[in-house]
């Protein structure tokens, strides 16, 4: 690992030590906050015990529907307005600020779509990871070097090949930048839709944890979403440099 | 760097259309919005009254609701909280931006950590705020302003990183003092990536107070939706997100073109 790995290692657990300390010498009340290693055993525990299973597996799976979901509907998407230089035009100041609407405001009408299960939810997830697919996908497709494009007409390449040979890896990393964005915006869709409406998942479990002053199983299970979104991250994250490296610098 | 956080910084800039004058420009957004009208009054006709009202009847009903004497103190609610928190991330990033992008080491420590804390569903945070701060406009004000702090952060860091060699060896030349330097050439070099970053803090920050005001708040329009909601009250959800959303469009295209004049400039 490079020295600002070591260091950044160091900061990040200084910090939580910092934050344990505060909590044991009680500069932080317990009613505030729990201990971060207290918060590591209680969620220990509970995944031990097999009280919230259901919940988790129900958001972990909810995401991941919509992830996918977005991902190939961005995607499409992407390429579809990419070649439509007018639509995207005018598309585009719309799309920018696209992640300032409620879309949970819509779960009454998704209701009424999709009926009285997880498919709302899923779409609240699916509505929130999309746009970034799409721009991402844009993004990459403005980025392919002209030189190749030229290399692929000089080969009389027809379209397919083409797109599978020259843009599709060419773009690849944007691509894959957008899958990291789509992942992190699904979680945020998902978990901030069954935290403030949904009876069931993770967010539910969290906000009903809240309102009984359960402050053991809220902290354990908000320890358990930072986890996994932070690990999820960390190695797309590191795949995604990967991808950039092997493309030739940005 | 700034593409790890959105996409669309760079792209949204970038695309000064080929071609294509002001006016084909502005009957495109119109064919644009007619097509969205349309697409909605489709809706409305396929979902009926219970689940979605018509673009006219939600118009309507969004300037009844601009009369009566309900909306306001919410909207000032929001908009006092919003006001804050964005006031809140514009100096906090920039002042932490600065500072860290000034030193390389710590910028490189710093920058995955942002990034990473960028990605995390603050959401699931939205409860220790409340144990921090108790119900009210702080607590709403605080968790608006974790939104928004990281990303005028990451680019205003972004902005010390690609600050010209040259620039810095002439402060250094000319004997400038830190101040100065601050002054003279970090803030103008920070400026338009602040306006960038301050753009995608600006949706979020509002998603951010929303979302605070929604799950437990007496006041604003989070409050207001929520209750709309719970009674499934379709017109008022309607109306306000109608506002919301083009209150937010306008403000996201002002802040897009101020970030491309200071672009073009700099």
């Amino acid at each position: 690992m490079s020295r600002a790995g070591w260091l950044r290692l160091l900061v990040v657990s200084g910090a939580v030590l910092l934050l344990d300390l505060a909590c044991r010498t009680g500069i932080i009340t317990p009613l505030t906050m729990i201990p971060p290693s207290a918060m590591a055993a209680a969620l220990l525990a509970l995944i031990g015990a097999g009280r919230f299973t259901a919940d988790i597996v129900k958001t972990l799976g909810n995401v991941t529907l919509a992830c996918a979901l977005a991902v190939v509907v961005g995607f499409s998407f992407g390429v579809l307005i990419h070649a439509m230089r007018r639509v995207r035009r005018a598309l585009e100041p719309l799309l920018a600020s696209y992640y300032a609407v409620p879309f949970f405001v819509f779960y009454p009408l998704l209701i009424v779509l999709f009926g009285l299960n997880d498919l709302p939810i899923v779409a609240i997830g699916f509505l929130f990871a999309v746009v970034a697919m799409v721009i991402s996908t844009m993004n990459g497709l403005d980025r392919i070097p002209p030189v190749l494009l030229k290399v692929g007409r000089a080969h009389r390449l027809g379209p397919l090949r083409s797109a599978l040979l020259i843009k599709l890896p060419a773009a690849a990393p944007y691509l894959f930048t957008g899958v990291k964005l789509a992942v992190a915006y699904a979680f945020i869709g998902v978990i901030a839709a069954e935290f403030i409406l949904s009876g069931g998942g993770i967010g539910y479990a969290i906000a009903y944890a809240y309102n009984n002053f359960d402050n053991r199983t809220m902290y354990a299970l908000m320890l358990l979403i930072l986890a996994v979104v932070m690990a999820v991250n960390l190695v797309l994250h590191g795949w995604e440099q990967r991808l950039y490296r092997r493309r030739g610098g940005r | 760097m700034s593409e790890l956080v959105d996409g669309s910084a760079a792209a949204a800039r970038r695309a000064s259309p080929a071609g294509g004058t002001r006016l084909s420009q502005a009957l495109d957004l119109g064919l644009l919005i007619l097509v969205i009208l349309a697409v909605w009054q489709l809706a409305h006709e396929w979902a009926g009254d219970v689940a979605l009202t018509s673009p006219l009847a939600t118009l309507d009903y969004a300037g009844t609701l601009l009369g009566s004497a309900r909306f306001w103190p919410n909207a000032l609610e929001t908009c006092h909280a919003l006001f804050y928190a964005l006031l809140i991330s514009a100096l906090g990033g920039l002042g932490l931006g600065l500072a860290l992008g000034i030193h390389r080491l710590s910028g490189e420590v710093a920058e995955p950590i942002l990034v990473a804390l960028y990605a995390v569903p603050k959401i699931t945070l939205y409860p220790l705020i409340l144990l921090i701060f108790g119900l009210g406009i702080s607590a709403k004000v605080a968790f608006g302003a974790i939104h928004g702090i990281i990303p005028v952060t990451i680019f205003a860091l972004g902005a010390m990183r690609n600050l010209q060699p040259v620039h810095l060896k002439t402060a250094r030349v000319m004997r400038l003092t830190r101040l100065q330097a601050a002054r003279t050439v970090w803030l103008p070099a920070a400026l338009p990536e602040l306006v960038a970053g301050l753009r995608i803090a600006f949706s979020l920050t509002l998603l951010g107070v929303l979302i605070g005001e929604m799950f437990a708040s007496q006041r604003g329009l989070g409050f207001l939706l929520m209750n709309a909601i719970s009674s499934n009250d379709v017109k008022t959800i309607m109306a306000v997100t109608l506002m919301i959303a083009t209150v937010a469009v306008l403000a996201n295209a002002a802040l897009l073109a101020l970030d491309r004049r200071l672009h073009r400039g700099g």
